[in-house]
């Protein structure tokens, strides 16, 4: 793993519009049944502009920004050994259907253990005023033992 | 604002993940590695089977306080240690239990810590959500 990737500013992502049936899909995948996160009305009522997302929703943001990262072509990282060690979401506020977003990834931390390497990436997920949504923190394990 | 006393138990559900439920996660998620569904895969990297999605794991565990609190939007932080795999066998999937309980309170917000038992040992440490209690979060 490419020690020089700390630090190194990435580019932000194209927008990405949330959409009412992609929230509906990711909150049945992950078993939640609240119903603001499948009903308008349901959302609407509670003060919100559409369906809302689960917490774990900004995954699939945050993921675009990890591929980036992946791709970088000297990043000496091997997909097949990367292990998840920690997630973190922290919001301002909360996705809704109609969203659009963009996601912006800093390389905070890496951290050589052994022939591993610990990684924390920080995607900051603004609208496309800038204004800020949800920080999602991972921390990736890259095993440097193959 | 819902009164509440550290300790308490807020919310405990049981979930039934089959290999179904990794599919329907791949597809929504978009997180498509394949020792999520195929045991050749799992087995030549040397795993002990099909795993499920760390972020379905977490995304499940944290439903049950969602369903307490009534509304999403009031996860205001949320995360989580990956510490052990959850196997999916292909027949008998994998059992997933979430216990919730108030870790701590400051003000109009608790931490929840959340307990996430597969056959008998936890799969996520340190899972700790914070939680608006106010009706505006």
């Amino acid at each position: 793993m490419n020690p020089d990737l700390q630090g190194r500013a990435f580019p932000a992502t194209e927008p990405y519009l949330v959409g009412r049936e992609k929230v509906r899909e990711f909150s049945r995948a992950v078993l939640a049944t609240s119903p603001l996160n499948h009903d308008v009305d349901a959302a609407r009522a509670a003060g919100h502009a559409d369906v809302v997302a689960p917490p774990t929703f900004a995954i699939v943001l945050q993921q675009l920004t990890l591929d980036q990262l992946v791709a970088v072509p000297d990043s000496g990282i091997d997909m097949t050994h990367i292990v998840h060690g920690e997630q973190r979401f922290a919001y301002t506020r909360p996705i809704v259907a109609g969203d659009e977003l963009v996601a912006q990834l800093a390389v905070t931390s890496i951290k050589t253990l052994g022939g591993n390497a610990m990684v924390t990436a920080e995607t900051a997920i603004t609208d496309v005023t800038g204004a800020h949504v949800v920080t999602a923190t991972s921390v990736l394990v890259v095993r440097g033992d193959a | 604002m819902i009164s509440l006393t550290v300790g308490d138990i807020v919310a405990e559900k049981t979930y039934a993940i089959s290999r179904d439920t990794l599919v329907r996660y791949a597809g929504a998620s978009g997180d498509f590695n394949s020792i999520h569904y195929r045991d050749d895969v799992a087995a030549a990297v040397g795993l002990p089977g099909v795993l499920a999605h760390g972020m379905l794991t977490m995304g499940i565990a944290v439903q049950p306080v969602v369903e307490w609190i009534g509304d999403s939007s009031k996860v205001l932080e949320y995360g989580v240690r990956f510490t052990r795999p959850v196997v999916v066998d292909p027949e008998s999937g994998a059992i997933v239990t979430v216990v919730a309980k108030v870790g701590a309170l400051d003000g109009d917000v608790a931490r929840i810590d959340l307990t996430v038992t597969y056959n008998g040992d936890t799969v996520l440490g340190k899972a700790q959500a914070r939680v608006a209690l106010t009706s505006e979060a």
